[in-house]
């Protein structure tokens, strides 16, 4: 329904506000990304922009859990506990000796795999663009031999996980257990947690080579792993967060 | 409709400020030097509170009658608000809440960021699931250690709390379930807790701290008349909460050291 | 001139050149009763879960109560309530309350099914996470009520669950399953929480209608967009201290406990801080009491302008409040730590922090009552639970700067006096800007109104039925009555105010059954009430514009413009006392 009515029937529409402080979404915005009536096909980029917003939402979330676990670490190691035989405080935080080589070698398996995904998500955008450019006719691309950078960050992935696994075993060679002293507490619970939210991640890349392989349109596999490849950013920059973390508050 | 919300409103507010004005319930006869400095501000406090209270909600009832919408109302008078008026009175409220904190801060200061005096009479004071134990560390003015391993409630009062006879300073340790104190002198009170947070609260001594396993929390306090105040546990620590409770006596020095020197006697 | 009668009007809604493309409905019981993607039914799915839970709720406080007056009482069905049981029954209460009504209720429910309506948008922008959102908090309702039958029964340790008595298996009865089933219930609704709150907030953001500035946002709007924000940042903390508690309880770590003995045995902990699950707990606690609070202030809010046909007054000032409240509840924490054992200076740091959130508080108190000033007040029922939020409000409120200061905290510190300020404000305002949303949006969601006369006779016994329950608490508060106690036989000075007690008993179950005629009506007019029209109470804002109930997309097919703020009444020179946002007549500046 069209209306087009006079705008001098009211007078004086005193609203003593000051005027949009923040500008509305462009037009089509609000349809949920699912179509435009004009024949223009679901609002790919909206939606995009709307996951990677609802990605960086969800990503304070999963920083104030790690900001509760510093806090809880930073308060844990410096508060004493009154010790009734001598009748004075004591500290009972026991210094860990981490098993850094292994670390380092899982450190650098994460980090390689940042690259491999970036690699991945660029690789997508591009044939997202490029898939349109070779509807017109007379257009053909070379061939494209994709790398498979997804399924490859899927493999470090894993290694990185693996590697976790062998640092805990290492640890517990050296008599540090989950209740041994809280340093220890602290470094299985919070590479624990890393570990966690790593799986989330490696289960939507999962996800995402799965849709791939049935062949969904190429704008919603974008989607899927550009976030996918920001998320494992942010689980990279993490990691050093949290191994440097546990090293100088060993 | 606007009539009858106002005669609630009002009467819910007449009544309750009735209640609070004749002190039919009240905070108990507080027999503690700080007494005086906690209840003046408590009345302060209550007084500009109360204040706020009617006139806010008599306000609220006023409003709704006054305004209600009749066929001879006034018209609706169209504003989005007035920016001076938001202006002053955010500060006028920000100004007396903060203020009237600040007046009271000196109380908190003198209770709680100074330890106590030299001279003082040593309390300790371990709670756990569900009594108090009282400990005077005796002649040598030395509390003795204790261990977790030796505690035994059953096997009478310097078990339950764990002392530790192999420690010299031990032996003038005396242990009970009933705290005594000497009027007009302060009090130095540690406080620790076994098993669970307990809360050490005397409502007459306007008195009340958490005793917290893994610590050993130092508070003050002066009691200024001799008699016998009850003491309540006041943080939730298991099904017997509400009857872990103690009885505090206030004597005169004569009668503490009578007391305190009775008890060394029975230890022979 | 306004004008205001009754009845439809035609409504504007411009086309928008950009339409908007429909997808299909979804079709069969599972995909739209059970599975649904669609935030209005999930927004009812939180609803219903929330008033089950209320009703188990308060009959859980009514156990409690019948206890502290006969504490030897065998009642029918649930036999005699031991001591023990009494506090398995007040944790299970408060958590019942704080978790699965006063969170779930104003922002899942009334939050879901109106946030996208409000701003024009179609749905949530995740539907799919909307959905799991939701049946997350089911489960996690489930595995709560599920501590009530294991052995050992719930766990006793209060909704507050403080270390060591929540640590220690054997520190109490129901510390046992029933403790671990409490934290992993927690826990799931936590990650529910988390995902509901990246919807509100990525929707808020992403997907208002042309038109919709912030500015322009309805104050329900802002209060559930603050909220989550308050949720967002919150329920990442609690979930972690969950977990190290887990952790001390069943694998050995100390993280809460030092080293303790129970029953004559050491425990196998050292070292730990109990402090720590206070900071970590109230670290998330006092944002989760204003996010059961900010809704409501924003229904208060929507209905009070709605009904005396005024704008709000001071919207603005409104906004930065919803702000300043939002912000400031991040730095009060420790005003639950004052007795604890943390260091005074921080106490009165914290006590500072805490007076100046009563600043933003008082202003909004003063712009409700601004904007019923030189109105036309009328009195339907949504504006009598409206009118009874801000007095509801204020008598909570007030009690907030005794407990601030720590030196007034000294005496009344877990006594009777902190449990009429929070139930005050949580227990019955928050309460009432659910009830007053319910009757308010309840002709949009179901077709029909509720019952006027029953209606009223429900705020009456309601209003003055809360204020005999908890206005007296303040006074035994006062005289040092403690809180958590099953009974107040042991201690001499307790037992003079056991008639006071008594009266609060007997106002309770009066008020309680006065629910019941909620509920009835409730149910009733869902079937049989007076049919409504599209905007029977004459409101601007966008969820009035739509049929009744909304179609699926929420516009049927039209992207709505906006061209006012939300409460645009009694505009001088309209035709009628109200001008509906998405009405482009007297389009101005603003």
């Amino acid at each position: 329904m069209v209306t087009l009515s006079p705008t001098g029937t009211l007078q004086d529409l005193k609203t003593g506000l000051g005027g949009g402080s923040t500008r509305p979404p462009a037009p089509g915005g609000g349809d949920g990304g699912r179509g435009d009536g004009n024949g223009n096909g679901p609002d790919y980029s909206g939606r995009l922009r709307r996951t990677r917003l609802g990605l960086v939402v969800g990503l304070s979330s999963v920083t104030m859990i790690f900001v509760a676990l510093t806090s809880a670490l930073v308060v844990r190691r410096g508060l004493p506990t009154f010790d009734e035989r001598t009748g004075t405080y004591v500290r009972d935080w026991l210094t860990m000796s981490l098993p850094v080589g292994m670390l380092l070698v899982n450190t650098l398996l994460l980090l390689v795999s940042s690259v491999s995904v970036e690699l991945a998500r660029r690789q997508i955008a591009r044939r997202t663009l490029l898939a349109q450019v070779e509807s017109i006719p007379g257009v053909t691309l070379g061939p494209e031999r994709p790398i498979p950078w997804l399924g490859i960050t899927v493999i470090l992935g894993l290694g990185f996980l693996v590697g976790q696994w062998l640092a805990w075993q290492e640890l517990a060679a050296r008599g540090f257990y989950l209740a041994t002293s809280p340093s220890s507490s602290f470094f299985y619970l919070l590479t624990a947690t890393h570990a966690v939210h790593l799986t989330g991640g490696l289960l939507v890349m999962l996800y995402a080579v799965a849709i791939s392989l049935m062949r969904k349109p190429l704008p919603v596999q974008r989607i899927v792993i550009d976030i996918t490849a920001w998320y494992w950013h942010f689980m990279a920059l993490l990691w050093i967060y949290i191994f440097a973390l546990l090293w100088f508050m060993r | 409709m606007g009539l009858v919300l106002l005669v609630v409103i009002w009467l819910i507010t007449l009544v309750s400020t009735y209640f609070f004005i004749a002190k039919t319930w009240w905070l108990p006869h507080g027999v503690s030097a700080a007494t005086g400095w906690i209840d003046g501000q408590f009345a302060l406090t209550y007084i500009v509170m109360g204040i706020i209270f009617v006139a806010a909600q008599l306000a609220l009832g006023y409003l709704v009658w006054k305004y209600r919408d009749t066929p001879s109302s006034e018209p609706v008078r169209y504003s989005h608000g007035n920016t001076t008026l938001e202006v002053v009175w955010t500060t006028l409220t920000a100004i007396l809440f903060i203020g009237l904190n600040l007046m009271g801060s000196h109380v908190w200061a003198s209770e709680r960021f100074a330890p106590a005096q030299a001279g003082a009479v040593p309390v300790e004071v371990t709670g756990m699931q569900f009594a108090w134990y009282f400990r005077y560390p005796g002649a040598d003015g030395k509390f003795g250690a204790t261990s977790a391993k030796l505690m035994d409630p059953s096997a009478g009062n310097e078990s339950a709390i764990g002392l530790d006879t192999t420690d010299p300073a031990s032996k003038d340790d005396v242990v009970t379930g009933t705290m005594y104190l000497p009027v007009g002198r302060e009090v130095d009170l540690r406080e620790r807790a076994v098993d669970v947070i307990h809360s050490f609260f005397v409502p007459q001594m306007r008195f009340k701290q958490d005793a917290v396993p893994g610590l050993e929390i130092h508070m003050h306090f002066t009691p200024t008349e001799i008699g016998e105040y009850e003491i309540a546990c006041a943080e939730l620590c298991g099904l017997g909460h509400y009857k872990m409770h103690g009885m505090l006596h206030v004597v005169s020095q004569e009668d503490f050291d009578k007391w305190l020197a009775a008890r060394e006697a029975e230890k022979q | 001139m306004a004008g205001g009668a009754g009845g439809g009007e035609t409504i504007m809604v411009a086309q928008d050149p950009h339409g908007h493309g429909a997808h299909a409905a979804p079709t069969g019981f599972i995909r739209k009763y059970v599975f649904s993607l669609d935030h209005k039914v999930i927004g009812l799915q939180y609803y219903f879960l929330a008033l089950t839970a209320v009703f188990v709720g308060m009959f859980l406080s009514l156990l409690m109560r019948i206890h502290m007056i006969w504490p030897t009482a065998v009642l029918p069905l649930v036999g005699e309530i031991k001591p023990e049981t009494y506090l398995q029954i007040l944790t299970m209460h408060g958590t019942i309350m704080v978790f699965f009504v006063l969170t779930t209720a104003p922002q899942g429910g009334f939050g879901n099914y109106f946030l996208p309506i409000q701003i024009g948008a179609p749905d949530m922008a995740f539907p799919v996470l909307n959905m799991l959102s939701f049946w997350t908090t089911f489960v996690a309702f489930v595995v709560l009520v599920a501590a009530f039958f294991v052995t050992g029964g719930a766990p006793l340790h209060g909704w507050t669950g403080y270390a060591p008595l929540s640590a220690l298996q054997s520190a109490g009865p129901g510390e046992q399953l029933g403790a671990d089933l409490w934290i992993t219930s927690i826990a799931l609704f936590c990650v529910a929480s988390l995902m509901g709150a990246l919807n509100f907030i990525t929707t808020t953001l992403d997907l208002r209608a042309k038109g919709m500035t912030l500015m322009r946002m309805p104050l329900t709007v802002w209060a559930w967009l603050i909220t989550a924000i308050l949720g967002l940042l919150a329920f990442g903390v609690l979930l972690s201290a969950g977990i190290l508690l887990l952790l001390d309880r069943n694998l050995g770590t100390s993280f809460y406990v030092p080293l303790v003995v129970v029953n004559g045995q050491v425990m196998g902990h050292k070292g730990g801080s109990p402090l720590l699950w206070q900071h970590l707990f109230w670290f998330f606690g006092h944002p989760e009491v204003y996010i059961a609070i900010l809704p409501g202030m924003g229904v208060a809010s929507q209905l009070l302008s709605t009904f005396a046909r005024k704008p709000i007054f001071g919207y603005r000032a409104m906004v930065y409040a919803i702000m300043g409240i939002g912000i400031l509840g991040f730095m009060v924490w420790g005003h639950h730590m004052f007795m604890s054992g943390m260091s005074p200076y921080s106490a009165f740091a914290f006590s500072v922090m805490t007076m100046a959130i009563g600043v933003p508080s008082a202003i909004k108190t003063f712009n409700w009552l601004g904007t019923l000033l030189h109105a036309r007040i009328r009195f339907q029922t949504p504006m009598l639970f409206a009118i009874g939020f801000v007095s509801l409000f204020v008598s909570g409120g007030l009690s907030g700067p005794f407990l601030a200061q720590p030196v007034l905290d000294i005496p009344l510190h877990d006594t009777a006096f902190v449990v009429a300020h929070f139930h005050l404000i949580m227990g019955v305002a928050a309460i009432f800007g659910i009830f007053g949303a319910t009757y308010y949006w309840f002709p949009k969601m179901f077709g029909r109104m509720m019952n006027e006369g029953w209606g009223r006779i429900h705020f009456f016994f309601t209003l003055i039925g809360t204020y005999c329950v908890f206005m007296p608490m303040h006074y035994l508060g006062m005289a040092g009555q403690p809180r958590r106690y099953s009974q107040f036989t042991e201690l001499n000075y307790l037992h003079p105010l056991i008639p006071l007690n008594t009266f609060i008993t007997y106002a309770a179950f009066v008020t309680i059954t006065a629910q019941f005629i909620f509920l009835f009506n409730l149910f009733w007019s869902m079937f049989k009430g007076e049919k409504a029209s599209d905007n029977p109470w004459q409101a601007t804002t966008l969820e009035w514009t739509t049929a009744t109930p909304p179609p699926h997309d929420n516009f049927g097919g039209q992207t709505p413009v906006v061209y006012h703020g939300p409460y645009e009444y009694s505009v001088p020179g309209a035709p009628k006392d109200y001008v509906m946002q998405t009405d482009p007549a007297g389009v101005t500046a603003h």
